[in-house]
């Protein structure tokens, strides 16, 4: 039986679930720092002094540096990276680890203690004080963009880029000029804390004599923060290892490059001490980007029976008060996608971005593409009622293809769409989410004047994943390319090794690559080790963000495994004394045609390739490749999602009632951990909808920082899921897989939404803003209900 | 977040945890379950000086039958509460309301008396004993004295009690039969209320609130309603006279609507 | 100040600050750092863990307030054989865990939850008792199938 497609239970579970898995607040070693942060409790100010004597002479305390005096260290060569400069005259105000002159958001940092215990870096982080003369503080996106306060002093505009995709601006203004119905919508998407439930925290561990130095990480992106970490200190690549431990899940919180990682890298360096920190939660509101941050308009032109002409976007985006690493191409990667699954002649889409005083944006869960979807999905529904057709109806009429198979589609976006068949799709989850029982249900209490009202919400999502081809991000300004690199090895006994730059957080990598090689080598997957998370382990890779896992790095190492299987066959050729044309592979064994009882085990092949006793003139000894695949393109899955909600008018709170989601991932080598993901995507998604939002004051105060006040779902909120799929190949690879990490969220909130929204339309409710709070919703109601409709 | 340093003692009477108050002043905190202090340490919102430890008080935890009310020790956790079967039977509500509040894992840990001293008018605990009726017995260093709840609860995270006295037992109205609800409106199922309300009716009908003034209370206006025999409808003045706070969940007017509605849902769900 | 407790079986006594939080003891001072902190208000319970049998969030609880307890922390689960204990093989089974981060703690309310509910949970009774811990990874579908699988009565 193959591997692939097989729901393996996770080889990573029995560690994680006994508490042996090391998370890096986990590991411990002798004589280390511990770092205490001083933290600006000002949004936008100047920092006249710092007294650090009184912490100075904290007992424990190694040392208080400031930033002026970090900077005469010479710890760094140059300010914390962006590596997506989405224009070339984009404006980057340096980002040093530690203020210097100027506090930009609340918590950056001012000052930094060093000491030698836990308890003790929080208690003289305490004893630093810092006068500051406060300024204005730009607070929202509004505020930086129509205000004349500047979130940087030295700055005489928050708008740091304008970046245009608009392949033919005529076209488009000759779709909204012949269009029967056009409307517009403005949508917010409020900003959001990933909230992974580890904490992040960095450790640095120097080597003195050997001049190396070891930082253990809790990242997503070890390969990139060890190129990066080189060139922010000026400490040689080849001097640092990056290892990321177990990581308690990331949703793009730990794709960055942080101040704490470059302080405990250089001081270590530095100093010869063991340097580390660990956030605490509600610091990681300060000390850890957040995500979303956008104000989206959208306007949607159509022809009388609601076939879509054009669609034009405009999003304003919350850069936050830095960039960093890749914070303004995130509204880029959504970009793409403001067409959805429709097929849409004409698009256009601007976007600027701005400076404001609270904590920098970067990519959280989806990463531009929820933002993107959600306005698709519920401008549709909003088209929907103008035409006066269903939901279900506008998306059929305007699907690609017609809703039928098809591949290799260029869409008005410039993208060319891998494959797609999204009208079977439709029809499945419809059927499984009781479609029309839900709408002779909602009308019966209708009807009925009942108190609680139902809505339903339908969502057909397209998203990008798989990035993917270093060209195409080259020519998107991306500062690294999207390759992926796996090495694939047959040990002496047979057990195979692979080597992965793929950098799991959760996701079960272990487990999948030990299927993939499994199946390609035919052999058992326990018998499968994959080492990956470590840069002297893994050197090269691209790690683990938007979905790429699968699709750029398992197809990697499926190639690496076809290589190895090439040179087993040359082996087994020369040993059995045939031609290599003559030989079959199946099950782990080569076989010569004609010649039933003549077989050589790949692992028998493996031995023989170690002792290199008897291997075809020329041929290395080993049985070992290695791949580095840059796909052709980037993987495009699809889905959709019927959600049922129960709006109570008296108090005005929703409760979800259901959730049907049918997603296409292309070919599934896990189902079951697919199915997890999309759970997981899915609730994050309806929590933006629900529940979570960042909440500031006019002064740039985050009022909800800890888990307390920032509503984080609990299994009490949310129901049980019911997923299914359809299956539609990638043919941007030959696994033919896509991804699952981002599709529940790219999907959710916009089907909560559009459910919320629904229940309400016989109020005359067109939309609301998230996340749809008991209370907003019960005073949308009572407005709608006094006159004005929302 | 660290808790500042402190010095620490366990009380192993409750005459002795009065004496250490007494000698300390302002500078020391009872410890009970820990459940509302600790996490305000954590913070450094609160920092005393010397925490007085009497959460090991096994004599203070009980559930006593006394007859025409139920006698519980200070130290009875929340958990304990909502299993008791005498309390079921006799105190409903009280048993119910136990089971409301936080979680599993601090309802293990929480007390009766830690939370009524806190003074929270967020808290599930004071509002449910204020619907009650309840009473507490309150010891300092000159002998015990028994307060009504409402007139224990002053002010916001204040309450009757002297820097040396503790909170020894908590005092119920045996209630058997007695038409009672509790309804608690918040966004997530672990969360403090938005807005509660406990209902007790009877021949003297009590209405409590929960995060509609600085201070647990009762509502007045909605019990003279009620005990007018105003049914339901009583619940139409349960927005009046009445300073509801305003955060990131609920402004005061929508506070004031939740309350009509669930003081409405209360009182129906009572007279059911 | 001294404090003695018995720790998955075995008694340690160590020398604390008062103000210590027990999961800072069980993980820096003991080394069991299966017990992990996710949020400093009570509120993720990735810190639970079991107090005199039953769950408690140790970042809420000073480790001088379980001198003279007995602990149960996820190490002490499993049985010495290093066979898993029936809520972990269901969470293995029914894939409870994607990060592993909050699943000690999920674990050990679930299984106190599982122990004070004898006669059988339903669906809402799960989704409730687990209304204090946490998770971002697996949106509870998976955790509550394991708990149910385990507790669900007959």
């Amino acid at each position: 039986m193959s591997a692939i497609g097989a729901p393996l239970k996770r080889r990573e579970d029995p560690k994680l679930l006994s508490g042996e898995a090391k998370y890096v607040d986990d590991i411990q070693v002798p004589g280390q720092l511990w770092m205490g942060m001083v933290r600006s409790p000002m949004a936008h100010a100047k920092i006249e002094s710092i007294d650090t004597s009184e912490a100075e002479a904290h007992e424990g305390v190694h040392a208080v540096y400031t930033g002026p005096q970090l900077q005469e260290m010479g710890l760094w060569i140059a300010p914390l990276p962006c590596a997506w400069p989405v224009t070339d005259d984009m404006v980057n105000p340096p980002h040093y680890p530690l203020a210097t002159d100027e506090v930009h958001h609340v918590g950056e940092i001012v000052a930094i203690v060093l000491a030698d215990s836990r308890y003790g870096a929080v208690d003289a982080a305490e004893l630093v004080i810092v006068d500051y003369e406060p300024l204005e503080a730009v607070a929202s996106i509004a505020a930086a963009r129509d205000g004349d306060t500047m979130a940087h002093s030295d700055l005489d505009s928050n708008k740091s880029f304008h970046w245009p995709l608009v392949p033919d601006p005529d076209a488009l203004d000759a779709a909204f000029a012949n269009a029967t119905h056009t409307i517009e919508a403005e949508f917010v998407q409020q900003r959001l804390i990933p909230a992974a439930m580890e904490p992040r925290g960095v450790l640095a561990v120097p080597s003195p004599m050997g001049g190396d130095v070891t930082l253990y990480s809790a990242t997503q992106v070890p390969h990139i923060l060890k190129v990066m970490a080189a060139a922010t200190t000026g400490i040689p690549e080849s001097k640092i290892r990056v290892i990321a431990p177990s990581v308690g899940g990331g949703f793009g919180a730990k794709l960055n490059i942080n101040p704490d990682e470059i302080l405990a890298i250089s001081l270590a360096n530095k100093l010869g001490r063991a340097v580390r920190w660990t956030e605490s939660r509600t610091e990681a509101a300060f000390s850890t980007h957040q995500g979303r941050g956008q104000l989206q308009k959208i306007e949607l032109a159509a022809d009388t029976d609601g076939k879509l002409l054009g669609c034009r976007v405009h999003v304003d985006a919350d850069m936050g008060a830095y960039m960093m690493l890749i914070t303004p191409g995130v509204p880029l990667l959504g970009s793409f996608l403001y067409t959805g699954v429709y097929d849409v002649p004409a698009f256009g889409f601007t976007c600027d971005g701005y400076f404001t005083n609270l904590t920098p944006t970067d990519a959280y869960r989806g990463a531009g593409r929820p933002e993107a979807s959600y306005a698709i999905e519920r401008a549709m529904d909003i088209l929907a009622a103008e035409v006066g057709i269903g939901p279900d109806e506008i998306r059929r009429r305007n699907y690609l293809g017609g809703g039928d198979y098809f591949e290799n589609l260029e869409v008005p976006s410039t993208l060319v769409f891998d494959s797609g068949h999204y009208g079977p799709n439709l029809d499945k989850a419809l059927e499984l989410a009781g479609y029309e029982e839900l709408k002779a249900e909602q009308a019966r209490r209708r009807e009925a004047g009942d108190s609680k009202q139902l809505g339903i919400g339908l969502v057909t999502y397209v998203e990008i994943c798989g990035l993917a081809p270093s060209r195409a991000l080259g020519g998107l300004n991306y500062g690294a390319g999207g390759w992926e690199h796996a090495t694939v090895r047959l040990l002496p006994t047979g057990k195979a090794e692979v080597v992965s730059g793929s950098t799991p957080h959760g996701q079960g990598h272990e487990t999948t690559w030990s299927q993939i090689v499994g199946d390609k080598l035919g052999i058992p997957p326990e018998d499968v080790t994959v080492l990956h998370s470590d840069t002297a382990i893994s050197p090269l890779g691209l790690d683990t963000y938007g979905s790429r896992s699968l699709a750029v790095g398992g197809v990697a190492i499926a190639a690496a495994c076809d290589k190895v299987v090439e040179k087993a066959k040359q082996i087994a050729a020369h040993q059995m004394e045939a031609s290599a044309d003559d030989l079959q592979f199946e099950a782990g064994a080569f076989t010569v045609s004609g010649s039933p009882d003549k077989q050589m085990a790949i692992q028998e092949i493996a031995f023989g390739a170690f002792t290199a006793h008897d291997l075809p003139d020329g041929m290395e000894p080993n049985l070992q490749e290695q791949v580095t695949f840059d796909p052709p393109n980037f993987v495009f899955p699809f889905g959709t999602h019927v959600c049922t909600v129960e709006i109570d008018e008296d108090t005005g709170n929703v409760e979800l009632l259901s959730y049907v989601a049918v997603d296409d991932c292309g070919t599934q080598i896990n189902p079951m951990i697919v199915e997890g993901q999309l759970h997981g995507g899915i609730v994050q998604g309806v929590a933006q909808a629900l529940w979570e939002e960042a909440c500031y004051d006019e002064d740039g105060n985050l009022t909800n920082p800890s888990l307390m006040d920032y509503l984080v779902p609990s299994p009490t909120e949310v129901p049980s899921m019911v997923t299914d799929y359809t299956v539609t190949p990638s043919t941007s690879n030959p696994l033919g897989v896509k991804g699952a990490g981002e599709a529940g969220t790219i999907s959710s909130a916009a089907a909560v939404m559009n459910a919320v929204v629904d229940a309400l339309s016989p109020y005359g409710i067109r939309d609301m803003d998230m996340p749809a709070t008991p209370q907003r919703v019960w005073r949308t109601i009572n407005d709608a209900k006094n006159g004005g409709a929302a | 977040m660290i808790p500042a340093a402190f010095e620490y003692m366990v009380a192993d009477s409750a005459d002795a945890a009065i004496a250490a108050l007494a000698e300390h002043g302002d500078e020391a905190k009872l410890l009970a379950g820990g459940h509302s202090l600790i996490p305000l340490m954590r913070f450094r919102l609160a920092a005393p000086a010397m925490l007085v430890d009497i959460g090991r008080l096994d004599d203070l935890s009980y559930i006593n039958d006394a007859g025409d009310h139920i006698a519980i020790g200070a130290m009875t956790k929340h958990h304990v509460l909502e299993a008791s079967e005498l309390l079921a039977t006799e105190a409903p509500l009280l048993s119910h309301v136990a089971g409301e509040v936080g979680d599993p894992s601090v309802r293990h840990r929480g007390t009766l008396g830690g939370s009524l001293a806190h003074g929270d008018p967020a808290s599930d605990l004071p509002a449910a004993l204020l619907a009650c009726g309840g009473s507490l017995v309150i010891k300092g260093p000159n002998g015990e004295r028994v307060l009504d709840a409402p007139d224990f609860f002053t002010g916001f995270l204040e309450t009757a009690l002297a820097d040396d006295e503790i909170v020894t037992e908590i005092r119920v109205p045996k209630a058997a039969g007695v038409g009672w609800s509790y309804q608690k409106f918040n966004r997530r199922a672990q969360d403090w209320a938005i807005v509660g309300a406990a209902v007790m009716l009877g021949s003297d009908p009590k209405v409590a609130l929960v995060n509609m003034g600085s201070a647990p209370m009762r509502h007045g206006g909605v019990e003279s309603a009620l005990a007018g025999g105003g049914g339901a409808d009583a619940a139409s003045v349960a927005g009046d006279d009445v300073d509801p706070p305003e955060d990131l969940n609920a402004d005061a007017e929508y506070r004031r609507h939740l309350a009509r509605v669930l003081v409405g849902r209360g009182i129906a769900e009572a007279t059911a | 100040m001294e404090v003695s407790m018995s720790v998955n079986g075995e008694s340690q006594t160590s020398d604390v600050e008062p103000r210590t939080l027990l999961v800072h003891h069980i993980r820096d001072d003991l080394g069991l750092t299966g017990t992990n902190i996710g949020c400093d208000t009570s509120s993720c319970g990735a810190c639970t863990i079991h107090v005199d049998g039953q769950s408690v969030k140790s970042c809420t609880m000073l480790a001088v307030q379980a001198d003279g307890a007995e602990i149960t922390t996820i190490e002490g689960l499993a049985s010495d054989g290093g066979e898993l204990h029936p809520m972990q093989a269901a969470f293995m089974e029914c894939h409870g865990l994607q990060c592993g981060y909050c699943t000690p703690g999920m674990v050990m309310a679930a299984t106190s939850l599982v122990a004070e509910n004898p006669d059988g949970l339903d669906e809402t009774a799960v989704r409730e008792g687990l209304e204090g811990n946490l998770c971002r990874c697996t949106g509870y579908h998976n955790i509550v199938k394991a708990v149910l699988s385990v507790g669900g009565g007959a």
